[in-house]
């Protein structure tokens, strides 16, 4: 492999973002941030990326709240939430394992995502530690669904699910993740034997795709000293920014 | 004449915030009052009820795990880049504090309601979650302008007794910047009485320019005004300075158990030299 694992989850999610118009990140994703912005360089058409947690690269003035409004309207096409815990069902879960409220582990809550999940076309799921104590049967708490009845609004919801091992689609019709893509060094008997829920395996499958060398520069050299603005840990870490 | 806030210390600011308010509280990116925090400590408060807008960091953290705290409505409690919030989470499991799951829009759109003295304030969105499950002040209702059934949720409009925010700035007059962290302005609308740390008090009058006047929040809803040079450290504010990444790894690995958060309330808020320092 000619880049490092975090390499390859930017790489795979930028290729995900494809066409899309405005990108927009929340709080905690460095990765997602990263790729946005790789995106938003490799980009031919007009593309807006807003980071929440961003002064640059972000040009909000009516407050936090201008995210979940603008999501409502419509006019953000690509969003991305993580989880303690997801389920087959792509039910996400931020508060934390056990029974609620005095929980085992208690996390920090479920942020925006109980409506984003709703708004936004295409979420993409993001989680680096694939693990049946991370990809659950069913998550203990739900933070926000990944479907719903057909009287409940509801233009947005799961695209894919990309973790250290694999990329996934979401398939609404059956609600069921299809294996899409292994990364390097994985195969489908690990995979299956590190989910906690079923997924489906008969569409093709093939290796994620490396980035090219162009590619890893942009990262490198433009967008990773942007990312030290509004994550300097992650910068620090993965980038020695 | 003077129609303005008063100016007063950070002890006082923070002393005339009794125990059983509601307390409305900032983002770690609107202007974290740390400062006033500390002394909040200090002083002892007890019982307050958190109102986060959205989600808290290091400074929720503190006063949970300081005793101050007994209910908390919040999407989240997170020290972002240095992990979970340890104080909160522990809180929580052991249930010392009430906690009141919310999700972001819902928390914003329940002062808005309050801005506008409406009762209540429909979202979309959150219909399956759990959230709402545990939110017996949450309604589900039918659109009633819907053509179908359409279900959507309806939140109570909340009034906070206190909102208590760090910001870069004010003027003589009591104007106070807050450039474009509109949120800030979102509480202030929504509460009784409005307490702001700052860096500095200027000579600039905020409204005698279009320009500058776009990113104040007029006096007339603030109640008193102190002085705290670098307020929100370890919390960055603004462009003025940014977060303590060292301070907030201390923190991180200190309040883990219950030796080691004593021991940094011993250092930051009780310590000999942070009391002359604050006196």
């Amino acid at each position: 492999m000619n880049c490092t694992p975090q390499e390859l989850l930017i790489s795979a999610i930028t290729d995900m973002i494809g066409d899309d118009s405005h990108i927009a990140v929340g709080a905690a994703s460095p990765i997602p941030g990263c790729a946005a912005l790789l995106a938003q360089i490799e980009a031919r058409h007009r593309m807006n990326v807003t980071i929440l947690h961003s002064r640059r690269h972000n040009s909000f003035t009516e407050g936090s709240r201008e995210l979940f409004d603008i999501a409502a309207q419509g006019r953000i096409d690509t969003f991305f939430l993580g989880g303690v815990q997801i389920d087959g069902n792509a039910n996400i879960n931020l508060v934390g394992t056990g029974q609620y409220p005095q929980m085992d582990k208690r996390f920090s809550g479920s942020f925006g995502s109980a409506l984003m999940y709703f708004v936004v076309p295409k979420i993409i799921l993001f989680r680096e530690e694939h693990s049946p104590r991370t990809l659950v049967d069913k998550v203990d708490f739900i933070s926000a669904p990944g479907t719903s009845p057909k009287e409940v609004y509801r233009p947005g919801g799961p695209f894919a699910l990309v973790t250290g091992k694999a990329v996934f689609r979401f398939n609404k019709e059956k609600s069921k993740f299809e294996l899409s893509t292994l990364h390097e060094g994985n195969n489908l008997e690990d995979v299956q034997d590190q989910t906690g829920f079923e997924f489906d395996t008969s569409g093709e499958i093939h290796q994620t795709r490396q980035p090219t060398v162009e590619r890893l520069e942009r990262l490198r050299t433009e967008v990773a000293p942007k990312i030290a603005e509004f994550y300097p840990e992650f910068a620090r870490r993965y980038f020695g920014q | 004449m003077n129609s303005g806030p008063s100016i007063v210390s950070v002890r006082e600011l923070a002393a005339s915030i009794k125990s059983g308010s509601s307390l409305g509280v900032p983002a770690d990116y609107s202007g974290v009052p740390m400062q006033a925090t500390r002394e909040l400590i200090r002083q002892n408060v007890r019982d307050l009820s958190l109102y986060c807008l959205p989600s808290t960091t290091i400074q929720g953290d503190m006063l949970i795990g300081a005793g101050c705290v007994s209910t908390i409505e919040t999407a989240a409690v997170s020290l972002g880049e240095f992990g979970r919030a340890p104080r909160f989470s522990q809180a929580v499991e052991t249930g010392q504090v009430e906690i009141r799951d919310s999700t972001c829009p819902a928390l914003h759109a329940q002062l808005q309601a309050t801005e506008k003295s409406v009762p209540f304030m429909p979202l979309r969105g959150i219909i399956g979650s759990d959230i709402i499950k545990h939110r017996e002040d949450w309604k589900i209702i039918s659109n009633p302008f819907g053509e179908g059934e359409e279900p959507i949720v309806l939140l109570p409009a909340t009034k906070l007794d206190v909102t208590l925010f760090h910001a870069a700035s004010a003027d003589r007059r009591g104007n106070v910047w807050i450039g474009r962290r509109r949120e800030l302005s979102t509480l202030v609308h929504a509460s009784k009485r409005v307490l702001i740390t700052v860096e500095k008090i200027v000579d600039t009058d905020y409204f005698e320019t279009e320009e500058n006047s776009a990113g104040a929040l007029p006096a007339f809803y603030v109640e008193a005004i102190a002085e705290a040079p670098n307020g929100a450290w370890p919390c960055g504010l603004q462009d003025l300075y940014g977060v303590d990444a060292d301070e907030m790894h201390r923190y991180a690995e200190m309040a883990a158990t219950d030796a080691g958060f004593q021991s940094y309330l011993d250092m930051r808020v009780f310590g000999e030299d942070v009391l002359q320092a604050s006196s």
